[in-house]
């Protein structure tokens, strides 16, 4: 699902961010993509985005090329693909059921469909009673739910997420890899980029890749 | 629809700057809505004075009857001549003494009548442009029993020059203050795009197209530029009404070029934000 060959990013300021990475993500897995700050996570998880563009090699996802890609497609591959971050990036003067419905409003779905689902998506993220909620009278952990319900309204089949539990305390951060795994479990794919080694650690059956100024130092599948 | 609730609520949401933009683009459109009442006024004017123009030949004493029918028929049979009227030298003396009643004594003394007969050549509206109307002369002047014909060709031609310079004024003028109103909408439209920035990013994020994001800014410059006119309206009829009450009077602008005004207001709103939207779109 996910292809990159010999990929290389260069910014024109701050230098190379990709050193020729090349690795594939398949449908339905679960990967750790871990290093230190600067290593490159971000700007890996920017390129399956569509956000960013090599300066050389090739980047696939979901058979587009980000060569060749639209804007218009690059607005239909994100409605499949869900993105986390750790400062969860909500809506502040819209409420938690506000902030998921957002994410089906721009695909311009129905609004009976919109209900039913946000409704949904709340109780599968432990929320139901906070729909109404605004974003400053949640909790973190509360608010990268909301974040999590968002990215999965259209049902992707892959999940980034960018250092999720960075702003959050042990507790939550282990109910949002709980979900997480519960995402996984049903069937969507996960890349998780975090240098919280503890936590990959307690993961073992999962695939992890390991960055290091802008090369691919480890692959446990590899 | 999305789009269309998202303008007004943008409206609810920053009334002041709502008001302020609204409110300049009517300062624009007011001083677009002057010229066009003295642009009006001006044509209305140069009509009337264009109806007058006439070519008058007049003829020799020898021309026969039938010569001057002849000729006349010919005449009429141009396209641009309206109609051609034959004026006795009979006739033209009853004229002269009705016309010039103050000195009618003069003509009652005379033992010949001393004026010419004439055909007074009307032309068709929309024919009277100062090369129709010269070569409708020479071609009238052609006849060998033609004596003189006169046309006023210098005033025939400061008209001309006057219609001109006014339609070059009002275009420049009004061109210059519609392309203001443009630059406010972009600018309130570009504010607008700074508010909503985090919105915008977060749209692209869960994967709306460029048009979704589009929609409901050209909606709002649309609402902007309209309630522009709205309220430019009233103030060019007030500006017309003193004016015209204190010093002289003017006509008021046809209901077409009322609704023009609106038209302007919308497109305009809506090609700013288009451009200030696009900017945007293009260096996230």
């Amino acid at each position: 699902m996910i292809h990159f060959q010999n990929v290389v990013v260069e910014y024109p300021r701050s230098g190379r961010a990709l050193n020729d990475i090349s690795f594939q993500v398949m449908k339905n897995e679960f990967c750790f993509l871990t290093g230190h700050s600067g290593a490159g996570k971000t700007t890996v998880l920017r390129l399956i985005h569509m956000a960013d563009r090599p300066t050389d090699g090739e980047v696939r996802v979901s058979g587009y090329s980000a060569d060749t890609i639209r804007a218009r497609e690059v607005a239909v591959l994100r409605r499949k693909i869900g993105f986390v971050f750790q400062d969860f990036r909500l809506l502040p003067d819209r409420t938690a059921a506000e902030n998921i419905a957002f994410a089906l409003q721009v695909t311009g779905a129905p609004k009976s469909l919109i209900r039913v689902k946000v409704s949904r998506l709340l109780a599968q993220v432990g929320l139901a009673a906070k729909s109404e909620a605004v974003p400053t009278e949640l909790s973190g952990g509360e608010q990268q739910r909301v974040a999590i319900a968002r990215a999965l309204a259209n049902d992707p089949v892959l999940l980034l997420a960018d250092e999720p539990t960075g702003n959050l305390d042990d507790r939550a951060t282990r109910g949002i890899y709980d979900l997480f795994r519960e995402i996984h479990a049903a069937g969507t794919a996960v890349l998780l980029a975090t240098h919280d080694s503890a936590l990959i650690r307690s993961h073992p059956h999962a695939r992890v890749m390991e960055l290091d100024h802008g090369q691919l130092v480890y692959d446990s599948e590899a | 629809m999305y789009a269309l609730r998202e303008a007004l609520a943008a409206f609810r949401r920053t009334p002041v700057l709502t008001v302020l933009s609204a409110a300049m683009i009517g300062l624009s459109l007011c001083v677009v809505g002057i010229f066009a009442v003295t642009a009006h006024n001006v044509r209305e004017v140069l009509d009337r004075v264009e109806s007058r123009v006439e070519i008058v030949a007049y003829l020799r004493d020898d021309a026969t009857e039938q010569q001057v029918q002849d000729a006349r028929a010919q005449i009429l049979a141009l396209p641009e001549v309206r109609e051609v009227l034959y004026v006795s030298r009979a006739q033209a003396l009853e004229i002269a003494k009705q016309e010039l009643s103050d000195i009618s004594s003069i003509f009652s003394d005379l033992d010949v009548n001393p004026l010419p007969a004439s055909l007074e050549i009307s032309l068709v509206p929309g024919q009277k442009g100062p090369d129709v109307v010269t070569a409708v002369a020479a071609r009238v002047s052609s006849y060998s029993f033609v004596e003189d014909v006169r046309y006023g060709r210098e005033w025939l031609d400061k008209v001309y020059l006057l219609r001109r310079v006014a339609g070059a004024a009002a275009l420049v003028v009004g061109g210059a203050f519609a392309l203001v109103a443009a630059l406010i909408i972009g600018a309130a439209v570009r504010m607008a795009i700074f508010a909503r920035r985090d919105e915008i990013a977060i749209m692209r994020l869960v994967g709306a197209t460029h048009g979704f994001i589009r929609r409901p800014f050209l909606f709002e410059g649309f609402f902007t530029g309209l309630l522009g006119a709205l309220l430019a309206l009233p103030a060019v009829y007030i500006i017309f009404r003193v004016l015209s009450d204190a010093i002289f009077h003017l006509d008021w602008i046809p209901p077409l070029w009322v609704l023009g005004g609106f038209v302007i207001g919308g497109v305009l709103g809506i090609i700013a934000s288009w451009s200030a939207v696009r900017q945007h779109l293009r260096e996230l």
